[in-house]
């Protein structure tokens, strides 16, 4: 136990050691340019900034509201673009496709997007090998071992015991969804990546795939008729003309909290931690960024790490959630009509 | 932007945007059958196999142990048995030894009664015989000495007087 507390608090002094002349090499230049233009002059270089990474919202940000320094770099990290952005080093624009009217460019959180991709038919491409080359009785090493321990979790205490019955053919689903937001989210914490989850055209989409699956398997479990009757809620007709509004309203919020539950909790993580950052620059010094921003951030960026995890299991657990409601729940109700 | 407050404008937080949700969508589908076809399928059938291949050998366990229980119990049911079978079989060894000693003893004795009885019987036989034997004997030999007196006796004149005497007789009765 003391040794492990020896070990954490020489990794922060490292860390403090290694994070200071980064702050003081890229602080330097903001400060004097600060001190030399004024409030004014700083506001303008910044603007120029995100002009330049931009394009057109910084033009946009500009005009309209002048003071919003580092709010604009931040949310400059956070929004799609159409560039990958290695910033000391440069930048390389991304092709720019428009079929039949439609923007369909490749943008910086698709590549994040193709990169998971790729990282997951990586690893689970071996997995899978492995699983192939085996025998059932005996039990894999290693990462295909660490992978099985996933997904026996997901088999067992999220699709097992919310969907029930039939849960097999689901599996497929929920477990890629699982990793494919799993990677994308811890993706945005590497440097200079960034998080296609904390765009709510990711998260959307994923959503509506769970809503279609919900509702085919409902369809499926119960039949038109069972699915229809569901709307009504088992009420009396009269009330119908209040019931099948609320319940199909019902139907749709379901999508819609999983993609703003996923949107916001990784927007919210990310703008957090450059908050922090930017905390620093804002009061314009060392001492705050030694003792308030560094530790905070880092704190965060930990804290970002269980919730990216966690957000993955939360998307995969009520998909599970709305499949199992979709199709226990009104096969219970059919029952009851009987 | 975020400071100014409007987030639903282009370039916002909520900018849809059709070409992400396209290649969300076709990146997505990918994964998942490339996914589904080389890893979850293999995956989840080894780790079911492998479940069930668990449950059965507990299920085995416990039949084999409900089957040795009752092996056990038939052992010790024919043990039982088997004393109580020795035990009966040995009575009625017992039994019937006594019964073949009582029943050879008889036996004898009648026998030894019989031998002696027909022996006697035959004993009694053989005076009989050797009695009538001697009767036998015994006339003859008085006829051959009442013969020889009588030889010795006889005389022709007194035996003519004899009958004479005899004949007159006879005829004075026919008188």
């Amino acid at each position: 136990m003391k040794r492990f507390n020896a070990i954490r608090i020489g990794e922060l002094v490292r860390i403090a050691v290694l994070v200071m002349p980064l702050l003081l090499g890229f602080g330097a230049p903001i400060y004097a340019a600060a001190e030399v233009h004024g409030e004014a002059g700083a506001h303008e270089a910044a603007a120029v900034h995100t002009d330049e990474a931009h394009g057109e919202a910084g033009e946009h940000a500009e005009g309209g509201h002048g003071e919003g320094g580092a709010g604009d770099v931040i949310m400059h990290h956070i929004l799609d673009s159409n560039a990958m952005e290695f910033e000391p080093f440069g930048k390389f624009p991304l092709p720019k496709i428009v079929i039949g009217g439609f923007d369909l460019s490749i943008t910086r959180h698709v590549v994040f997007m193709w990169l998971a991709a790729l990282i997951l038919l990586l690893v689970f491409g071996y997995v899978g090998n492995k699983y192939k080359s085996i025998k059932s009785n005996e039990a894999p090493g290693g990462v295909a071992n660490a992978m099985e321990a996933l997904v026996e979790f997901i088999r067992l205490d999220v699709a097992k015991s919310n969907i029930g019955e039939g849960y097999e053919k689901h599996m497929p689903y929920l477990l890629t969804v699982f990793v494919f937001i799993l990677v994308l989210n811890l993706l945005g914490l590497i440097p200079y990546g960034a998080s296609a989850t904390g765009n709510i055209n990711v998260t959307l989409t994923l959503s509506v795939f769970t809503f279609f699956i919900t509702q085919v398997s409902a369809i499926k479990s119960n039949g038109i008729k069972g699915y229809l009757a569901h709307l009504t809620a088992g009420t009396h007709w009269a009330l119908w003309i209040i019931m099948i509004p609320i319940e199909v309203i019902g139907l749709f919020t379901k999508p819609f909290a999983l993609t703003i539950r996923l949107f916001a909790n990784m927007t919210a993580g990310h703008i957090i931690i450059l908050s922090l950052i930017f905390i620093s620059f804002i009061l314009k010094s060392y001492i705050v960024a030694i003792f308030v921003s560094v530790p905070f951030s880092i704190f965060i960026y930990l804290l970002e790490i269980f919730v990216s995890f966690l957000q993955a299991f939360i998307f995969t657990m009520l998909s599970a959630l709305f499949i199992g409601l979709g199709s226990a729940h009104e096969g219970h109700e059919a029952e009851g009509a009987h | 932007m975020l400071t100014s407050g409007i987030i639903v404008l282009s370039g916002g937080l909520l900018d849809p945007n059709p070409g992400l949700i396209f290649w969300t969508t076709v990146t997505f589908l990918i994964v998942l059958f490339i996914l589904k076809k080389f890893t979850w399928g293999p995956m989840l059938s080894a780790l079911e196999e492998r479940e069930k291949g668990i449950k059965n050998s507990i299920d085995r366990a416990q039949s084999a142990k409900e089957e040795a229980e009752a092996v056990l119990n038939k052992n010790r049911q024919l043990l039982a048995q088997a004393g109580a079978d020795a035990d009966k079989i040995i009575r009625e060894g017992k039994e019937y030894g006594d019964k073949l000693k009582a029943e050879i003893t008889e036996k004898a004795h009648l026998e030894a009664s019989r031998m002696i009885s027909s022996a006697k019987d035959e004993i009694d036989q053989e005076k009989r015989r050797a009695l009538t034997e001697l009767r036998t004997e015994v006339a003859d030999l008085a006829v051959k000495g009442a013969e020889k007196i009588i030889m010795a006796n006889l005389d022709a004149e007194k035996q003519k007087n004899i009958v004479d005497s005899m004949i007159q007789e006879l005829s004075q009765h026919r008188n």
